[in-house]
């Protein structure tokens, strides 16, 4: 289990957060626009690559807030942390 | 007679307390201190059990956890009983008792045993390839098969033990407190860092605190009388936890290891009686300091399984720890230095060992002139080719070996008289945990281990578990480690003056030769699981390649001892047989647990009715008091229906529908989700996430809502009222409450943060009790006089606060049930006087109460759905026939362009609608499977059966189902499949009762 370090509320252990998948997936504006693959492209379609990738997590039982973290898939380790809105640190 | 095979008094063993335990119903005595195996050797038995597939008479191997054969049933008959217990690691106490697995009827005579003469007909794979054809007759074969095999018995009762969960948060773990264990503890410790030291064994110290060695030396003091006084300096220290009888299960990221303390099973039952049997140590270490040891390797050779073969270092426990003689012939097979050191130790508590037959051609260290000194003949070059006697040891066969190792210079053999073979084949390095944690192995060539080579998190390993064997080394690498790691100048260590004569050549052959066809020996890479080098051979000529397919086919390693002695045999016949390197082949995955865990350990204190947390309503006592029975939902007690007198379930569920639609009912509805919603945006919020329009909706109004997965499939559904121009409350349904909470913040804090919107979770803050029926106007106009209950004033989906006795209240005119429906909420500590209220109030108007499956009755007569019974995450609100919840206008809602996915317009997709039997008196079963033509191949499934009653109202069963196409298919006859009959049902419009919503109004 990681220790991941919730931007509000400091470290705490893996079984405070839920995962979120991959980070960076803008909902569409205009969804109705999108054809049948386009909109699949965006429902369906995740990477889940091995090495460091992008990840929402949410501090599901703490402060129930959202933030993104890039993660090593490799060894699980969380190389930054930052916060919904925020672009992803250079790593 | 009863042998005395104690050869001198042990300072870890008290011979002033007698210890009677049984072992296979028979009485031995051993003494305080004893394990299991210690105590049975003491008495001459060496024979503890069958193996696995040949039933083949097995001894005691080892003397600790890595034992692959004596594993034994404890507490046979009781709910105590626990199978696989390894014996080397049973400390013994009064009363204990212990038996053989793996044997009927019993150890000396094993029926199973004939397959040991069948042998050649049961190679690897042989289950597989035989009895898998003809294919229907496989579960004939598998009835004898399992009950000849099998390891041990389940008990068959509940645990009556207590167990324990601890989190411990240090600075420096230390796993294992032999000697480089207690060094690294001691530094740590003196540093000022916070340690924890852990050791699986009973007393501190390794194997080093038993050896009295004249060659080997730290100081120019013995190294046991070195380490008790390392020892002693470290039991003084601060900062310092030692836990020992404590096995490291499982090692994961983030330096996050669990541990098994093993606290009472040492004690009688007696003395262990009402205390925590074992807890389980959930470890958080900044830095972790691997200190494992190693395991010495076994030889493999023909019939090297014989009771009375065992490893040469547990030979030397057996006698320097616990003053055991495992032997009176006693004759040691090695490759290297460290046999000697065991005959010598033997020679000199008076032991004999009549010879050592060595596969070297050389070595001329300070050791082996000893041994010869003492009078014990060495056969150099020389290699066991066969052994003797069934359940005993008896002879050994020996034979020179050539120059490669791979058969002999000549075809002379010597049979040698002995009773215990101490085999040394060299050290595994116990890597088991640093793999565990992530971490790479790399092979060192020059005496075949693999050793750690990159550490995945802040961890070192040292001592013989990192690759260093001899005591020089070991001092000396481990103080550098020590130094570098902890990141100080000094240790106490750095100055030693160590001697250790020990020479360091080793000659490894993985599979020693036998002049015997191949075919016809025995040589046991796989203790436990009976795997031959002969199976491995076998599997590589079949074509297996991969390592891991190889232990698969063969189960090499598959044991509960997960292969700790022989995976390095089968990886080094793998590489000799295929010419691929050792190195280049890779070893297999070890995984947690590095021994067995109980279950017991694992759940610790989170069994019976702390399994779960529960949820109870604010009305809960009044439910009990009146005779509730209770459902669990999601977390909840909810009351399921109120039998009376000696009423059936389904005499209770009749009466109170019929009564909840005839006079007035009464349901507690406190378990709903609730989600207060304010902000300025919170309209449009809601347009968002519902797929019906909610800009329009009036204060005071109440509006039904459905929520869709972005796929377009149902989710949640529920009740929303608009309390005040920016403030909504949402309920939900019972289970979904917290994910719809969670889904709803997803989308305001990462798709929307412009939106002005704030949520909050009520559900826990209010009670609700659901009055219905055609009297519940008269009975809350008992309960609030003063509220005006007209149409026009509150009529249907609207909502009036209100005051009982000064206490606030809301209170929502909405159904679930279709009759005349208010829902009265107050602050949950009001709860039970608002339900005792409505009783009162409503005693002349007959209210009575009802629960669960009452209200999923009543509304499956109207048709409503329930989200989660009649929706499984497949289906649209057009698949519902709920078309009219879906507002075309909306530009966007989440799951809109889902539902225009040409997935989810197809026309033959499940569809829900209702079912009536032909026979008005037959209720279907949920979950039964719907077709249309019995006698097709194979027999089209087209839906299934959601819900399902015998409606009083109605006088007849009704159902609800989803069956593919059903919208269209409104009038034909179907057939639900039942095991012994076909029952004939019609497809109608799902709502059954009060069509036109007369009575919501009434
Ligand atoms: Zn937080």
């Amino acid at each position: 289990m990681f220790l991941i370090t919730c931007p509000f509320c400091g470290e705490r252990e893996q079984s405070e957060f839920k995962a979120g998948g991959e980070a960076h997936i803008i909902r569409p504006k205009q969804p109705t626009e999108l054809s049948d693959d386009e909109w699949a492209e965006y429902l369906f379609m995740r990477k889940n690559i091995k090495g460091v990738q992008l990840e929402r997590w949410n501090h599901a039982n703490g402060c129930r807030k959202w933030f993104n973290a890039v993660r090593d898939t490799n060894n699980d380790e969380i190389k930054a942390i930052y916060k919904m809105g925020e672009k992803p640190p250079s790593i | 007679m009863l042998k005395n095979l104690r050869v001198k008094t042990s300072k870890f063993i008290d011979e002033t307390t007698n210890v009677s335990f049984k072992f296979n119903g028979k009485t031995y005595y051993g003494f305080k201190g004893d394990t299991l195996a210690s105590a049975l050797l003491s008495n001459d038995v060496h024979l503890v059990g069958r193996s696995f597939k040949y039933h083949r008479p097995r001894g005691i191997m080892t003397a600790g956890s890595e034992e692959p054969n004596a594993i034994v049933q404890t507490n046979d008959n009781s709910a105590f009983t626990e199978p696989n217990v390894r014996a080397t690691e049973i400390e013994i106490y009064d009363g204990l008792e212990a038996s053989s697995q793996n044997c009927w009827p019993n150890v000396d005579f094993d029926i199973g045993g004939i397959n040991n003469f069948l042998s050649p007909l049961l190679p690897a794979g042989f289950y597989y390839k035989t009895f898998m054809w003809p294919a229907s007759f496989w579960e004939k074969y598998e009835y004898v098969i399992r009950h000849s095999a099998g390891l041990g018995k389940s008990p068959t009762e509940p645990d009556p033990d207590i167990y324990d969960h601890r989190y411990i948060h240090c600075d420096v773990l230390v796993i294992g407190a032999g000697i480089t264990g207690i060094m690294a503890a001691k530094t740590a410790a003196k540093n000022n860092l916070k340690t924890l030291l852990l050791d699986e064994k009973t007393e501190l110290g390794g194997s080093t605190i038993y050896q009295n060695s004249d060659f080997i030396k730290i100081n120019d003091q013995s190294t046991s009388t070195w380490l008790e006084n390392e020892i002693t300096e470290l039991e003084k220290l601060d900062n310092l936890e030692i836990k020992t009888r404590t096995s490291v299960a499982a090692y994961h990221g983030y330096n996050y290891l669990l541990a098994r303390e093993n606290l009472t099973d040492h004690l009688s039952k007696d003395d262990a009686k009402n205390k925590v049997r074992q807890r389980l140590l959930k470890i958080r270490a900044k830095k972790v300091i691997v200190a494992t040891g190693s395991l010495e390797r076994p030889m493999v050779f023909n019939n090297n399984d014989r009771p009375g073969i065992m490893l040469s270092s547990a030979i030397k426990k057996y006698a320097d720890y616990y003053g055991v003689a495992t032997g009176q012939k006693n004759i040691f097979f090695t490759n290297n230095d460290t046999a000697y050191e065991s005959a010598i130790s033997l020679s000199n508590k008076g032991i004999k060992v009549e010879a050592i037959v060595d596969i070297r051609e050389n070595s001329n260290s300070e050791f082996t002139k000893e041994a010869e000194n003492l009078g014990i003949k060495i056969y150099k070059n020389h290699t066991v080719v066969d052994t003797h006697g069934y359940k005993k040891l008896n002879k050994i066969s020996i034979m020179e070996l050539s120059k490669d190792g791979q058969s002999f210079t000549n075809s002379n053999k010597t049979i040698l008289d002995c009773d215990c073979l101490g085999m040394a084949g060299g050290w595994t390095p116990a890597v088991h945990l640093f793999t565990q944690s992530g971490g790479k192995l790399k092979f060192r060539d020059q005496d075949q281990v693999f050793i750690p080579n990159k550490y995945p998190s802040d961890q070192i390993s040292i001592g013989s578990c990192n690759g260093d064997f001899e005591l020089d080394e070991i001092i000396k690498n481990t103080s550098k480690s020590l130094r570098e790691f902890l990141n100080i100048n000094q240790t106490d260590f750095d100055n030693l003056d160590t001697k250790c004569p020990k020479d360091k050549i080793v000659r490894n052959i993985w599979l020693l030769p036998s002049d015997e066809v191949i075919g016809k020996t025995k040589p046991f890479v796989d203790y436990q699981n009976d795997a031959t080098a002969n199976d491995i051979k076998l599997a590589l000529r079949e074509g297996f390649r991969s390592i891991e397919h190889v232990k698969r086919y063969t189960t090499t390693g598959m044991g509960t001892d997960q292969g700790k002695l022989g995976n390095m045999h089968a990886l080094g016949i793998i590489a000799d047989t295929t010419g691929i390197k050792v190195g280049e082949l890779g070893t297999t995955t070890f995984r947690p647990p590095y021994t067995p865990l109980t279950f017991g350990t694992m759940v610790g204190r989170n069994v019976g009715e702390y399994f779960d947390a529960f949820r109870r309503t604010p009305m809960n006592d009044w439910h009990i008091e009146n005779k509730a029975e209770f459902e669990n939902v999601g977390q909840w007690k909810r009351a399921w229906y109120y039998p009376k007198n000696d009423e059936t379930m389904h005499d209770a569920v009749q009466r109170e529908s019929k009564a909840a639609r005839d006079g007035a009912g009464i349901l507690d509805a406190s378990t709903l989700g609730k989600i207060d919603i304010q902000g300025t945006d919170a309209s449009e919020f809601l347009n968002r996430v519902y797929t019906n329009a909610w800009s329009k909706l009036a204060i005071g109004k109440c509006r039904y809502g459905l929520m869709l997965n972005e796929d377009g499939m149902v989710y949640d559904d529920g009740v929303t009222t608009r309390l005040d121009e920016n403030h909504y409350i949402m309920t939900t349904t019972t289970g979904g409450a917290a994910n719809v909470l969670s889904k709803l913040e997803d989308y305001l804090q990462t798709e929307w943060p412009e939106l002005d919107v704030y949520l909050s979770s009520v559900t826990d803050h209010y009670a609700t009790a659901s009055v219905c029926g055609p009297n519940s106007k008269k009975i809350l106009n008992k309960i609030i006089p003063d509220l005006d209950l007209s149409d026009e004033n509150f009529p249907h989906m609207s909502f009036k606060n209100a005051k009982i006795d000064n206490i606030k209240c809301r209170v929502m005119r909405i159904s679930f049930t279709g009759e005349h429906t208010y829902e009265i909420n107050v602050q949950a500590n009001f709860g039970k006087s608002l339900w005792e209220m409505c009783m009162e109030a409503g005693e002349e108007f007959k209210i009575t109460p009802y629960g669960t499956e009452t209200m999923h009755l009543l509304r499956a007569e109207k048709g409503f759905i329930i989200v989660g019974q009649d929706t499984d995450g497949t289906m649209t609100p057009i698949d519902l026939q709920m078309d009219w919840i879906v507002s075309k206008k909306k530009y966007d809602f989440i799951g809109k362009r889902s539902l225009y996915r040409s997935d989810t317009m197809k026309e033959d997709r499940k569809q829900l609608v209702g079912l009536i039997t032909d026979n008005p008196s037959e209720v279907l079963e949920e979950g039964a499977q719907i077709v249309a033509n019995t006698n097709a191949t194979p027999v089209e499934m087209l839906g299934h059966v959601t819900s399902s009653y015998y409606s009083p109202n109605l006088n007849k069963s009704i159902a609800l189902a989803v069956v593919r196409g059903g919208k269209n298919m409104m009038g034909q006859k179907l057939i639900i499949a039942m095991e012994n009959k076909n029952i004939n049902v019609t497809i109608v419009d799902p709502v059954f009762f009060d069509k036109e919503n007369v009575r919501l109004n009434a």
